[in-house]
């Protein structure tokens, strides 16, 4: 097998660099299972994941519910406990003392730290530095809260500015940024008597406040109507540019995903099953997987009414306890089928995340040398 | 030509709130015919899924059908009693897919006995006859029969889905009003609920009304669209006429706003503001407050609906 297998590299302007992680949460067995002495299993989320982000780029990870999307993005946060793997993260210039710490475990010499090897009273610092925007602005909102008490918190915890004024100024700049304005009309409203729009600039606000480098987007505008989409999207695009951020952009639109990112990362069931820039991954996609994905996005054209095209793939996402073996796509693969010479290695061994073309890389045996 | 299958005539929704009244549905007319069907689309809050409830009488209250008719297969169903309705066109006339399959099933009856239910209830049928039944509704859309003894937590998203499309078809009717059916589903399975809708609209002829905030999916299905905004049609015609060559300032926002898959990466394009309150809505057309191409009389005069060419009407100062 080939040299040209995915290995993520530590270079001095990538920002985030995820090596083989895997989550894997145990199921709970019941009483008599553990009497019985039947093994814990496991629900494998994330099962051997690696990327680079590059400082400045838009970073999609797709895919559909299941696939790992979120539990990854989570992971960077610290958000839940990883199984294996390391996460390397290359810290801003206002963190830096923190990194000086013995027992931080340095991964490149261009000053990555693995942020699994921080002792959790010292994360606090990372969490300002790494953000979320989480999915659903009517759940992610507190509602008996005023927008400003909502933006004081994050303030609060971190310890940024004592005086009541300082932080009224705060709160207003952000909710300007996010174009909220006048912010004074907006500071003591509550949650409700917002659109599904304006609330997600509150949490795309509540994000920003604190200032971070990276920004972890779940789906942050899956909720809101087609409509409104573009404008959110391109505030968010407009506070990349400004501040000089760095996003992960989780979601399950690929067409959305090749407008905004550079780089996509294509998940399916706690893998990454092909990765590269987002036009050509959209626009041209190799993996079984990715080309049924693509397939399946409705268009706007009526034409489409008259047509029934099956989908290139069959049967539904298996569960991610009895992982299939081999390539877990196999069951559901309809090249698979034409291809009845590659069948045993597909159904025994797992193929690599491999370099097809500059940059270009998938995981399918019918793209490797064998 | 023969008498469309439904025909709705200057249909009035509200709701009578303490806060006043809320015109969810103002004035709306359209028709469709047997075999026909029809997408209708909106942001959230723009009345398609009021429409909906009003036309298979489920509106819930304070809501009421305040003015208009609805005429199904020749008579206006808006004058039925409740009895009569239920008895005779509820299911049997027009049927529903409702929002968010997986909250529609009773969690602790299995599928079968939910498909027979309605047989027995409508059509006298046995139990025995009833879960038969289920079974070949259940093979029409694409599930196991076995699967009829199953319970719905056992079913995937997609399966229970299409539970609820077999349902509504459970009693042939004429119409099928389906409410955003693939909210809450991955893309994949989307695409598979959107096939065999498509199937059962070429093979039984059935009259689809789709209602979807996204015109893509819209797309999908409808040879009809129309477009609504605070509580009224905007926009409307042959599918091939909106799409192609949209008139209203909203539809051609709507439009601007999907990304697409192939071609040119172009900026999208977004409608600024929110949408209009409907206790108190703009005066003049309700569209003004966000349009680009306002003028005066818009603030002022509600636009007529004008035929632009044949078979597309549109709601708009521009062409008048």
């Amino acid at each position: 097998m080939g040299e040209n297998i995915y290995k993520p590299v530590y270079s001095k302007d990538t920002k985030l660099v995820v090596s083989d992680l895997k989550v894997y949460f145990p199921i709970r067995r019941s009483f008599i299972d553990v009497l019985r002495g039947k093994p814990r299993l496991y629900v494998k989320a994330v099962d051997g994941v690696s990327f680079d982000v590059k400082e400045g780029e838009v970073f999609a990870l797709a895919g559909e519910s299941g696939c790992g999307k979120t539990t990854t993005g989570k992971s960077i946060l610290r958000l839940n406990e990883i199984t294996e793997g390391s996460i390397g993260y290359l810290p801003s210039k206002k963190i830096e003392n923190v990194v000086k710490l013995p027992m931080v475990k340095k991964l490149s010499e261009h000053g990555h730290i693995d942020l699994y090897s921080i002792p959790d009273k010292y994360f606090k610092p990372f969490r300002q530095d790494i953000q979320m925007i989480w999915q659903d602005p009517f759940g992610s909102l507190n509602p008996r809260r005023t927008i400003f008490e909502i933006l004081e918190e994050p303030l609060d915890i971190h310890g940024i500015s004592s005086t009541k004024e300082e932080r009224t100024e705060i709160i207003a700049k952000a909710l300007e940024e996010v174009k909220l304005t006048p912010p004074e009309e907006f500071m003591w409203r509550y949650p409700h008597m917002l659109s599904g729009g304006q609330r997600q600039r509150v949490v795309i606000s509540r994000a920003l406040i604190l200032k971070p480098s990276l920004v972890i987007a779940d789906e942050p505008v899956s909720m809101l109507d087609v409509s409104i989409r573009a404008e959110i999207l391109q505030l968010m695009m407009d506070l990349k540019k400004r501040l000089g951020l760095t996003y992960i952009f989780i979601t399950h639109d690929l067409a959305l995903a090749r407008y905004i990112s550079n780089r996509i990362a294509v998940m399916y069931l706690g893998k990454i099953v092909e990765m590269g820039d987002a036009r050509k991954v959209v626009e041209d996609p190799y993996h079984p997987y990715t080309k049924a994905l693509v397939e399946a996005i409705p268009e706007p054209d009526p034409q489409r009414r008259f047509i029934i095209k099956e989908l290139p793939i069959k049967g539904e996402v298996p569960s991610p306890i009895n992982v299939p073996s081999g390539c877990r796509f196999h069951p559901r693969c309809i090249a698979l089928d034409k291809h009845p010479e590659l069948a045993e290695l597909c159904k025994t061994k797992e193929p690599p995340l491999i370099e097809v073309a500059p940059g270009r890389y998938v995981a399918c045996w019918l793209y490797a040398k064998k | 030509m023969s008498e469309p299958l439904l025909q709705v005539r200057n249909l009035k929704t509200y709701f009578y709130t303490l806060k006043g009244v809320v015109k969810a549905v103002d004035d709306v007319s359209f028709e469709l015919n047997r075999g026909e069907s029809l997408g209708i689309a909106g942001e959230s809050g723009c009345g398609k899924s009021t429409l909906a409830f009003s036309l298979i009488r489920l509106v819930p209250p304070p809501g009421k059908i305040a003015g208009g008719s609805i005429i199904f297969q020749g008579r206006d169903i808006t004058k039925l009693s409740e009895e009569e309705f239920r008895r005779e066109v509820r299911w049997q006339g027009i049927s529903m897919v409702f929002q968010g399959a997986m909250n529609v099933l009773n969690p602790v009856y299995t599928v079968g006995d939910q498909i027979a239910e309605l047989f027995m209830v409508h059509k006298g049928y046995t139990k025995q006859e009833g879960l038969k039944e289920a079974e070949r509704l259940l093979q029409m859309v694409g599930i196991d029969p076995r699967r009829v003894k199953s319970y719905p937590f056992e079913l995937s998203g997609g399966m229970k889905q299409r539970v609820v499309i077999a349902m509504a078809l459970a009693l042939s009717p004429p119409l099928v009003i389906a409410d955003e059916p693939t909210t809450a589903l991955d893309v994949v399975v989307q695409a598979q609920i959107m096939n065999l809708l498509k199937k059962l609209k070429q093979e039984l002829k059935t009259s689809i009304i789709l209602i979807s905030h996204d015109l893509s999916l819209i797309a999908e299905l409808a040879d009809k669209v129309a477009i609504m905004y605070g509580g009224k049609i905007v926009e409307y015609g042959q599918s091939d006429l909106v799409y192609n060559n949209p008139q209203h300032p909203y539809t051609k926002g709507l439009l601007g706003s999907i990304p697409r898959l192939r071609g040119e990466i172009k900026d999208l394009t977004w409608i600024p503001g929110t949408p209009p309150d409907l206790i108190n809505p703009p005066p003049g057309c309700r569209f003004h407050p966000r349009c680009p191409y306002a003028m005066d009389k818009c603030k002022k005069e509600e636009p007529p609906i004008i035929e632009v060419e044949k078979g597309h009407y549109v709601a708009c100062w521009l062409y008048a």
